[in-house]
């Protein structure tokens, strides 16, 4: 609640116990968070299988392997929807245990930046290969 | 509010010990945390060395015995002593419980007694539980219908749906689950905790009610519905054996059901 740092409350405890009332959001959040790790699941498991099978073979080797459509769309959505999931997960964290509201808009808008950044570097990466 | 340094009354010290009388035979202790927020000071483990021969079997029974022979100034709530009222919950022996529903032999070394975590204390054993209360009136946990019932008569259920309530209407809001509750204790300000949240569901779950879809809309929100990660210490400690977690995931299932 936003008068969390006041000193003197005089509010009622009914007051405070429904403060702004409820943010009509977070479902949404919540069913993503199900969906993407449903996603990933084959999706790392295709991906840890390849990158195993790749070891060993030649630089060349691997920029045909990502080249080609197929294996470039998996990737592509991998990182789409790996670094999607990490953001809206690390989201969680930092509600959870940063109790300052100025702080914790702040953390999360950095993380998602971050995450925002290195999935599209790497999502470029692969484009500039397979394109 | 996860804080890491602990505030400087959190340190408790060691108290007084009261012996056991001479020629007590089957002789236990119980360390209770005292705390008297009058006199300025830390709070403190008292030790209180009981008879078992002379005393009866729950943890409540000896709570009582030692207010009323050894030291009177030992507070606690407790009505009922049968698991019914909800007073008497408080930290025993590590896990929330209710103290008339404990038999003192589950405990295997000294009996250790606090009161319920990460609540303010009044006093003793006596957690202030404002806020809590505050927050079940906030779901406001009564029937809203907007069709009055038939004219002598009761509204009626079916068996299947009456069936739907089982689970939720035992619960007898001691809050040992909400207290256990780590994202309760983080954030207790505004997630409304598993015992809350198991009453919200038990009105959202009644056919009686109209009042379906303000009551999920109250609950859609990040803190007071989903800091719940299913980390089921609820489940794990309701003296009750009830299973607030799984309610709560039927608010959850619900909250996407409505959307298509
Ligand atoms: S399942 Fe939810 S309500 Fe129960 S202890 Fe875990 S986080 Fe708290
Ligand atoms: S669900 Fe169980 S632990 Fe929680 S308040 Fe109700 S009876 Fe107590
Ligand atoms: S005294 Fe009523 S529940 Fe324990």
């Amino acid at each position: 609640m936003s008068d969390k740092n006041v000193s003197i409350r005089l509010r009622s405890p009914l007051g405070r116990a429904r403060g702004m009332g409820s943010a009509k959001q977070g479902s949404h959040h919540w069913w993503m968070q199900r969906v993407s790790s449903m996603a990933l699941l084959p999706l790392m498991l295709w991906f840890v299988i390849s990158v195993a099978s790749l070891a060993g073979h030649s630089y060349a080797d691997t920029i045909l392997w990502i080249g080609h459509p197929f294996n470039a769309t998996l990737l592509l959505l991998t990182i789409a929807i790996g670094f999607q999931h990490t953001a809206s997960g690390l989201q969680v964290v930092l509600e959870d245990y940063v109790a300052d509201e100025m702080s914790r808009t702040a953390y999360i808008l950095v993380v998602k930046a971050a995450c925002a950044l290195f999935g599209v570097l790497a999502a470029l990466a692969v484009l500039k290969i397979a394109v | 509010m996860a804080t890491f340094t602990l505030p400087k009354n959190s340190t408790i010290g060691t108290g007084k010990t009261y012996k056991a009388e001479p020629g007590a035979k089957n002789v236990k202790s119980f360390k209770i945390y005292r705390f008297d927020p009058d006199t300025g000071e830390n709070p403190r483990y008292d030790t209180y060395e009981i008879d078992l021969d002379k005393c009866g079997p729950m943890v409540l029974d000896a709570l009582i015995k030692i207010k009323n022979e050894v030291d009177t100034t030992l507070t606690f709530r407790r009505s009922c002593r049968e698991g019914i009222c909800g007073s008497c919950s408080m930290n025993i022996d590590g896990m929330n419980t209710l103290a008339c529903l404990k038999p003192i032999e589950d405990v295997k070394k000294d009996v250790r007694i606090t009161p319920l975590p990460h609540m303010p204390v009044v006093k003793d054993l006596v957690p202030d539980l404002t806020h809590i209360y505050a927050q079940l009136r906030s779901i406001e946990p009564w029937l809203k219908s907007d069709t009055p019932p038939p004219p002598d008569e009761e509204r009626r259920q079916s068996k299947e749906e009456r069936a739907k309530l089982d689970g939720l209407w035992e619960c007898i809001l001691c809050f040992c689950c909400s207290t256990a509750c780590p994202s309760y204790w983080w954030n207790g300000d505004r997630y409304l905790g598993p015992a809350v949240l198991l009453q919200a569901y038990r009105w959202i779950a009644d056919s009686r009610d109209e009042y379906t879809g303000e009551r999920l809309d109250n609950l859609e929100d990040p803190f007071r519905l989903y800091r719940c990660h299913t980390i089921m210490n609820c489940a794990a400690t309701c003296p009750k054996g009830l299973n607030p977690a799984q309610a709560i995931g039927e608010i959850k299932k619900l909250m996407i059901e409505r959307q298509g």
